[in-house]
């Protein structure tokens, strides 16, 4: 394998929302920094916003304040969230959606020019080219240099614990990618890829979240030693059945009702939070009153025309569907349900345990979006906006400290990948395909997948707290003959891990704080003394769980290390 | 949810391959080929990059497909999504780009 080497004041790690609009922001604020960005595909398209985003689900609309943004999500979470995190997102949702707009983003307006909002924090756009925009503008910022199908596999660290850089690898030349920086940023998003998805086999990866985020960020904190939080809170998106495309288009957009198959309206008697309109259609499933739809039936032609080209800009699928079968929304009701669970920040609580900088425990290491955790409901416009704090505090981070070396110099990298590649001495009865549906089953029958209905007890938790270290050994047998290879066998290693910090989560949330996200039949019922965030991190190989204290509304969350 | 490529039509530029979120798609001998059908998100981003419509995307049987083909015409004002149904019929709907969703 080749080998290049390079270096950056800031590195940011992953070129998704957070991470472009982090280094949109050095280019604006700090243009005397050398910024590197990296990615594991091209930044047109990369991340979570590939097929573009229906609404800005994020945004204090007139009359509205930030702070009732931050109550709102923490009540959603039913109290497990970041209040300083919560309040300093929302603070900044308007001013991100101003930047958007000026690099290009339609955003719907009224006769007076004010935006039109959906509810009463969201704006309607056009999403679908949200990632060309903001790639655009990335590429014309001068300091920013951007490196494209480059994945990144682990963290470097310097002697005294701080940050150093990272390493990769390039998918196209096959080389060790060694790059090393006074400050990182960690914005690889979420996990995809850890449940047996609803339609295993040809359409696996016919799934909400993007297959491609696959829990890199949070492994690679994980094995560096940072803290991380809520893993247990998961997130479990209530969608158009088959098609997985969105529900709120259709239940906010056009007013529809949901409704079981009697017709009855069920919604009211499970409370309206995220996680209780999943649990009202999967109760309504087990009582026999399945499926549930999203009442359409009867909405105009022109509303019918309207949500066609609405879905195109963001999930063509469910247009396609439509046609395809000649019945669209106006002539039949639109069936939901869950999909598979995802480990995801952005939605839920799940990732880096944060300081306002968003800082991670590990000095110099930032995080942003998706793989940030503590600050739910962020959507877009709070990835960004956690983004901007991110790249400003490791921009004030990287003036403020020199180059560190790393631990780990390029050669013992490359030789720990290059053994990847040499014939192992015991050579693995399993391909990584075997092994990745092997932990995909794991976790739905015994960690609350869908077959469960998202539930489990502790004896289940401890059975797939067992496979998943069976599966993680088999893992190290793997073998790759290139650089596609090796990122299937590191991808593999990355959703291992998380499975099996998720499950020391579980096991240690012995409540059901919420429906679905976290149903422990053994606890069926929420239990104050677990009104504590359930933390994490890798202490001598072992997973170690911090029970802390709830961060509330006015009060804020400082690390005590010196950075 | 996939995509489906039309070699016949491909001219070896690359555009699908620098955008697939997910190394997918590679050149090889001079045409683009899908790694594996099976891990294709349906994004549609190398169906809206691909300048010859060589690039499809089709609903898996699985979820409903019903053997139609979804193409896309990428053009500065406008995007235009031309499905062709298994019986031969064509249906183009245009969507404005400065336009937002009503929804």
């Amino acid at each position: 394998m080749n080998r290049r080497e390079d270096c950056a004041d800031v590195l940011i790690i992953g070129g998704g929302a957070a991470g472009c609009y982090a280094a949109l922001t050095l280019a604006e604020e700090r243009p005397e920094l050398s910024v590197l960005l990296v990615d594991k595909a091209g930044i047109e398209r990369s991340g979570c916003l590939a097929a573009g985003v229906n609404a800005l689900n994020a945004y204090i609309t007139p009359g509205h304040t930030p702070e009732e943004y931050a109550a709102y999500a923490a009540q959603d979470a039913a109290g497990i969230a970041r209040g300083d995190l919560l309040l300093t997102m929302s603070k900044r949702l308007n001013e991100v959606t101003r930047r958007m707009e000026m690099l290009g983003l339609v955003i719907l307006k009224d006769a007076d020019g004010r935006y039109a909002a959906r509810g009463w924090r969201n704006l309607k756009i056009n999403g679908e080219n949200i990632k060309p925009l903001l790639a655009a503008a990335v590429r014309r910022a001068a300091n920013v240099r951007v490196l494209e199908h480059v994945d990144i596999v682990d963290l470097l660290k310097a002697e005294d614990g701080r940050i150093a850089g990272a390493w990769g690898i390039d998918l196209r030349q096959d080389a060790v990618v060694y790059l090393r920086a006074r400050a990182v940023l960690c914005a690889t998003g979420g996990a995809a890829g850890l449940y047996r998805p609803n339609h295993p086999g040809a359409a696996r990866h016919a799934m909400w979240y993007s297959p491609f985020n696959t829990g890199a960020g949070y492994a690679m904190g994980l094995r560096a030693g940072a803290e991380m939080t809520s893993f247990e809170m998961r997130f479990i998106a209530l969608r158009c059945k088959d098609t997985i495309a969105p529900t709120g288009t259709l239940a906010q957009g056009v007013g529809a009702p949901q409704v079981n198959a009697r017709g009855k309206r069920y919604q009211a008697a499970y409370g309206n939070t995220t996680s209780e309109r999943l649990y009202a259609v999967v109760s309504e499933n087990l009582a026999g009153r399945g499926p549930c739809f999203l009442a359409t039936h009867g909405i105009t032609e022109a509303q019918e025309r309207s949500l066609e080209r609405s879905y195109l800009n963001m999930a063509p699928a469910q247009t396609m569907r439509w046609r395809e079968t000649g019945r669209g929304p106006r002539t039949a009701d639109v069936e939901v349900e869950g999909t598979e669970p995802y480990i995801v920040g952005g939605h839920t609580a799940s990732g880096y345990w944060v300081d306002t900088a968003r800082q991670t425990t590990v000095p110099g290491l930032f995080a942003a979006g998706d793989v940030a955790g503590g600050c739910p409901q962020k959507y877009v416009t709070g990835a960004f906006a956690e983004g901007a704090y991110a790249a400003e505090s490791a921009a004030r981070y990287a003036a403020s400290h020199p180059l560190p070396e790393p631990t780990e110099n390029v050669a013992k990298v490359q030789v720990r990948v290059e053994r990847l590649r040499e014939q192992s001495s015991r050579p693995s009865l399993y391909d990584v395909d075997a092994l990745e549906e092997a932990m995909q089953q794991v976790m739905d029958e015994d960690a609350g997948g869908i077959s469960t209905a998202y539930r489990y007890t502790e004896r289940q938790l401890g059975a797939a707290a067992q496979h998943i270290a069976r599966l993680t050994r088999l893992s190290e047998d793997l073998r790759a003959a290139d650089a596609y290879g090796l990122l299937k066998i590191y991808e593999l290693r990355e959703r291992l891990l998380v499975c099996r910090v998720l499950i020391a989560h579980q096991q240690a949330r012995r409540e059901t704080r919420w429906h679905c996200f976290a149903e422990n039949l053994d606890h069926p019922k929420q239990d104050e003394r677990f009104e504590k965030y359930v933390n994490s991190r890798l202490r001598d190989g072992r997973v170690e769980i911090i029970l802390r204290d709830l961060v509330g509304e006015g009060e804020r969350y400082e690390h005590t290390f010196r950075a | 949810m996939s995509i489906r490529l039309e070699p016949e039509k491909c001219i070896g530029c690359g555009r699908c391959a620098d955008v697939c979120p997910g190394n997918l798609l590679v050149l090889e001998a001079g045409r683009a080929q899908l790694r594996d059908a099976r891990d294709c998100w349906g994004c549609t981003a190398c169906v809206k990059a691909c300048p010859r419509a060589a690039i499809c995307y089709t609903l898996e049987a699985s979820l409903g497909g019903a053997g139609g083909r979804l193409y896309a015409e990428d053009r500065q004002e406008t995007l235009t999504w031309v499905l062709r149904l298994a019986d031969g019929e064509e249906q183009r709907i245009t969507v404005e780009k400065h336009q937002a969703n009503d929804y």
